[in-house]
């Protein structure tokens, strides 16, 4: 048993500093005030102060607080117990269910080896054409998912989580509220996926420090089923959130700030998470979808502009649908036409093109220029892109998808104006 | 040598308190409870205190934990068996640490960068009785299709004789192949393999030169308008998306070097796997064997250690310069020197640095000078010529190139090849923007650029004069509209649009257009010169914009068609025909 300690010297926003011996560096650390508990980590050590991040905040700390060294970092536990379970960002549930009885792992663990990373090549179905068509979901793959307020982006996380071909779905949830936490509950029990979700919660109203926390328990667990063989989908929401909380933890160690007062690591810290994402030869895998809401709907926010130069591009949600032209997967050459249909990638490219000069066509008509036969052609072609394809609601399997592009293909052009190759054109041209 | 005790930890910097002496910039590791032995580094030193950054995760470090300082730089080992090698940034081969350690990477595992065991075909070149000196050769290994030589230790100090050779045979690094007794008379036993310290420059050579050769990337926009010369230094900015990692890839495919060195910093893990997973099955389109034999890859991707970021810039340098040594042309892809100076970022403010601009420590233009200067074009002293250069790539936040490590890159390099979201949203790749971009090495090179066209130079200012003019056409037409606009000047938009789409724009997916060696470069240049200069009898608009419509897809056929076959001559006799006609 390790000694107790009971002065604290110093408590600034969420951290407390005291005198104590034999510490390490990322330890965890107990606080107990009369009637309450939390955990704290030890963040840095200058003689023989010891300074510690508090979990639950320090609102209420006393400087006469018991505080306790546990000898180990943050764990969290790990095993098939936690299949529908509820945690919040310390790992305890909050679902009115017991502890689960299982084995504890660290989090924050080290970084996959490169040298032992292979190319991805299968794809994940969603169900959302959007995504299968347009831009494919690859196993391995991060993505983020740049909205605004608004949005709908967790119903889209969560139709995705119900939909995609996963073995088990964990759910970090960043300063959510209530209402979305709720939603995403419910919305996983009553489609019946319940029993492969695992969910790390941090409500708006937790102590910030806790949000911190929840990418690295989700993506802790999520590492160790994929080396076990499963398939691991991750949907974190709302990263944003976890930067603006690195921010004020920061500010708080009176760091200096370097963009619009976000930390200097602010990429380095993003890029840990994220690079979680991997595909384990002859084992599992990890695939993060992440919402990354766009303070100012400014692309160049340093929370958005850091994401997208780690994330293997981005799916931009606006006006409640998936922005086909901002969006982009990276990875989707490594599965279009080879793991799906041969027709996928050109219709993938003619069916943009078409929609493209389609917009272009209306931007003629706001400017009051007149419109030509071929505008007219395109103006219908855009509207039912829209309807049978970009709807969010719009809910098949690719290969049904991509019939239904050449059924809109063939309900308004001729073959030739469509550009496709001839041999495509003759397989799978609908009929009249 | 010293040692010390911990007395203070925060992220990766630990302070220490010494007994003795330190150096700056000594190698020390400290002692962790878990019994591992963390790399670091000392980078600044006060009274009887020292800071070090730490390699590794710092978790579980305790005040008081023992630190062992080795009095040595940051070494790296060099040797015949870098050639296709993959290591991290402190040059620990990563698949055999994966032997070691799994599927993850873990603290405090070091392994030998060069192959104990394997055996090396050593001929000896210099005799017994000769008197020898730092950087002088002493026999060569074949390594891949180089005769790898095997220098006397470039910080071997005075002059040494011969006083035993060994013989034609199989050697391995660390066996002597060589006896040398010094002014001294002291003996001293050289290997094949020596180390040096990563941050000095190796300057072993008789003098530095003034880049003068272009080095051929077959990529047009680069090649023919914004040249790199060996030797010489490119940054390449541009926001995400740009395509700046096809770009790299690209080059690191293409160039005409002997040695690449593709240093990933900081960037994503996903990028270099297809490097390292697909070199190996490459062919190298100047030798015939496989990309990677002439491919060394730093990697030191984003999630792993920040400390050792910063040093993987270094390595791949010091490599290159190691290389260059042999007289050879070796280019140094650094993607991406942006990640390098956040971690620069990063380590002064725990310092407490007084920051600079956005938080950048002060040093930092210095220190991209620094290594940009480590490039160069170079007389060896047995009169060979040898060079480095360097394509870094930067990541300017937000796309903006107003930030300071761009504003740094760009005061020091040879040539700026901006890329922007305006040319890739627009599916212009490469979207090198030809209205931001230069390069300064033209006139440099004029000499032997005279070899592609007696008056390459003018022509391509001409081009380059030519694209601006369409582009100011261009943004007086969005004000006043086609109608607002002459024919003449229509036609000039329209012939800068062509020179844009069939010249400066390039396919890097397709298995011919991707690549142009500079004889094709100037063969299609020359008749994208005549179109430019013809005079264009056009009814009117529609009917001028139809004929470019016609002309821009005869050429991109033209362009993907192989050099001389019967396609390409096909499409060159139609083109032919449209100028006649």
């Amino acid at each position: 048993m390790r000694e107790i300690i009971t002065k604290i010297d110093e408590i600034t926003g969420n951290i407390a500093t005291l005198k104590a011996a034999g510490v390490g560096l990322g330890e965890l650390a107990l606080l107990q005030s009369p009637g309450r508990e939390t955990l704290g980590q030890v963040i840095s050590l200058n003689g023989e102060n010891v300074t510690v991040q508090v979990f639950g905040g320090t609102k209420g700390i006393s400087t006469n607080d018991k505080v306790r060294f546990l000898g180990h970092p943050m764990m969290v536990k790990y095993g098939n117990a936690l299949l529908g379970r509820i945690f919040n960002g310390s790992g305890v549930p909050i679902d009115g269910g017991p502890e689960p009885v299982e084995e504890e792992i660290p989090i924050g663990g080290p970084s996959f080896n490169p040298a032992n990373r292979v190319i991805p090549k299968q794809m994940i179905r969603t169900n959302i054409p959007m995504i299968d068509v347009f831009n494919s979901l690859v196993v391995s793959q991060k993505l983020p998912i740049f909205s605004i307020p608004g949005e709908p982006y967790n119903q889209l996380l969560a139709r995705v989580g119900m939909q995609a071909e996963a073995d088990i779905i964990v759910l970090g949830g960043m300063g959510l509220k209530f209402d979305d936490y709720t939603f995403f509950k419910r919305t996983f029990e009553e489609s019946g996926v319940m029993n492969r979700v695992i969910m790390f919660i941090h409500q708006a109203s937790d102590p910030v420090v806790e949000c911190l926390l929840v990418p690295d328990m989700a993506l802790a667990v999520a590492e160790r089923f994929a080396e076990s063989g499963k398939r691991v989908l991750v949907l974190l929401t709302d990263m944003t959130n976890f930067s603006d909380s690195l921010k004020e933890i920061s500010i708080s160690m009176e760091q200096i700030p370097s963009n619009r007062g976000y930390p200097g690591d602010l990429y380095s810290q993003l890029a840990a998470r994220y690079e979680k994402a991997v595909d384990i030869e002859g084992s599992g895998d990890i695939t993060i979808l992440a919402v990354t809401t766009m303070p100012g709907d400014d692309v160049t926010h340093p929370i958005p502009d850091n994401t997208g130069y780690i994330t293997e591009g981005q799916f931009y949600l606006r006006h409640g649908v998936i922005d086909p032209f901002g969006s982009l997967s990276r990875l989707k050459q490594n599965v279009v036409s080879k793991a799906t249909r041969r027709d996928h990638n050109d219709v993938m490219n003619t069916m943009i093109r078409l929609y493209s000069d389609c917009r272009e066509s209306r931007n003629k008509i706001a400017m009051g220029f007149k419109v030509s036969k071929w505008d007219e052609t395109l103006l219908a072609y855009g509207q039912d892109f829209e309807r049978e394809l970009m709807d969010l609601n719009v809910n098949m399997p690719i290969e049904v998808a991509l019939d239904r592009c050449w059924a809109i293909l063939a309900q308004h052009f001729e073959p030739v104006q469509t550009g496709l190759k001839d041999e495509l054109v003759k397989e799978f041209w609908p009929a009249q | 040598m010293g040692m010390g005790r911990v007395v203070a930890a925060y992220g990766n910097m630990v302070t220490v308190a010494f007994e003795g002496s330190v150096r700056q910039n000594e190698v020390a590791y400290i002692l962790a409870a878990d019994g591992s032995r963390l790399k670091s580094e000392v980078i600044r030193v006060r009274g009887e205190r020292c800071n070090v950054q730490v390699f590794e995760d710092t978790r579980d470090i305790q005040v008081g934990d023992q630190v062992d300082f080795t009095g040595n730089l940051l070494v790296v080992e060099l040797g015949p068996g870098l050639l296709t090698q993959i290591y991290d940034g402190l040059q620990n081969p990563l698949p055999k640490l994966s032997q070691a350690t799994g599927l993850f990477l873990k603290r405090g595992i070091y392994i030998d960068p060069l192959d104990r065991e394997a055996k090396w075909d050593f001929t000896p070149t210099a005799k017994v009785g000769a008197w020898i000196e730092a950087g002088d050769i002493l026999g060569w290994v074949p390594e891949g299709k180089f005769q790898h030589q095997i220098f006397v230790p470039f910080d071997f100090i005075g002059r040494a004789e011969i006083v035993k050779m060994a013989e034609k045979g199989f050697y391995t690094v660390a066996d002597t192949v060589a006896e040398v007794k010094g002014e001294d008379g002291k003996l001293h036993n050289l290997t094949m393999m020596q180390v040096w310290p990563i941050k000095i420059p190796l300057k072993l050579y008789q003098e530095r030169l003034l880049p003068d050769q272009p080095l051929v990337t077959g990529c047009r926009v680069i090649d023919s308008f914004f040249p790199v010369a060996k030797g010489g230094t490119a940054c390449i900015p541009g926001p995400f998306g740009s395509g700046k990692t096809v770009l790299q890839q690209q080059i690191s495919r293409y160039a005409e070097v002997d040695v690449i060195i593709v240093a990933a910093c900081g960037e994503r893990a996903g990028e270099v796997v297809e490097t390292l997973r697909e070199f190996p099955h490459l062919e190298d389109p100047y030798t015939g064997g496989t990309l990677m034999d002439r491919t060394i890859i730093i990697c030191n991707t984003s999630s792993m250690p920040v400390a050792a970021r910063e040093a993987s810039i270094y390595t791949a340098v010091t490599l290159g310069e190691y290389y260059r040594q042999m007289g050879l042309n070796v280019l140094i892809l650094a993607d991406s020197t942006s990640r390098w100076a956040q971690a620069l970022r990063e380590m002064s403010g725990r310092l407490e640095e007084i920051p600079g601009e956005e938080a950048f420590p002060a040093y930092l233009q210095s220190r991209i000078a620094e290594f940009y200067e480590r490039a160069g074009f170079v007389r060896l002293k047995d009169g060979r010529n040898g060079s480095v250069s360097v394509i870094g790539t930067v990541s300017p936040a937000g796309g903006n190139f107003e930030e300071p490590v761009t504003q740094g890159t760009l005061a020091v390099v040879g040539a700026f090849l901006g890329l922007t979201w305006a040319r890739s949203n627009a599916r212009r790749f490469p979207a090198i923007d030809p209205l931001i971009s230069w390069s300064k090495y033209p006139e440099q090179m004029k000499e032997s650029l005279v070899k592609v066209d007696p008056n390459w130079v003018e022509i391509i200012r001409e081009a380059q004069k030519f694209v601006h003019q369409g582009s100011e056409i261009k943004k007086r037409m969005d004000v006043v509209g086609e109608e607002g606009t002459s024919i003449g000047d229509f036609l000039i938009y329209l012939k800068a649009e062509f020179l844009d789409s069939v010249y400066l724009q390039q396919n890097a997916f397709d298995a011919v257009d991707a690549y142009n060696t500079m004889e094709r470069q100037a063969y299609s240049f020359h008749m994208v010169e005549k179109i430019l200069k013809k005079d264009i009898a056009a009814k009117n608009k529609d009917d001028a914009r139809d004929i470019f419509f016609r002309l821009t897809a005869l050429f991109k056929n033209w362009n993907a068609s192989a050099w001389q076959g019967e396609e390409f001559k096909r499409f060159e006799s139609q083109i032919n025909d449209f100028l006649r006609g």
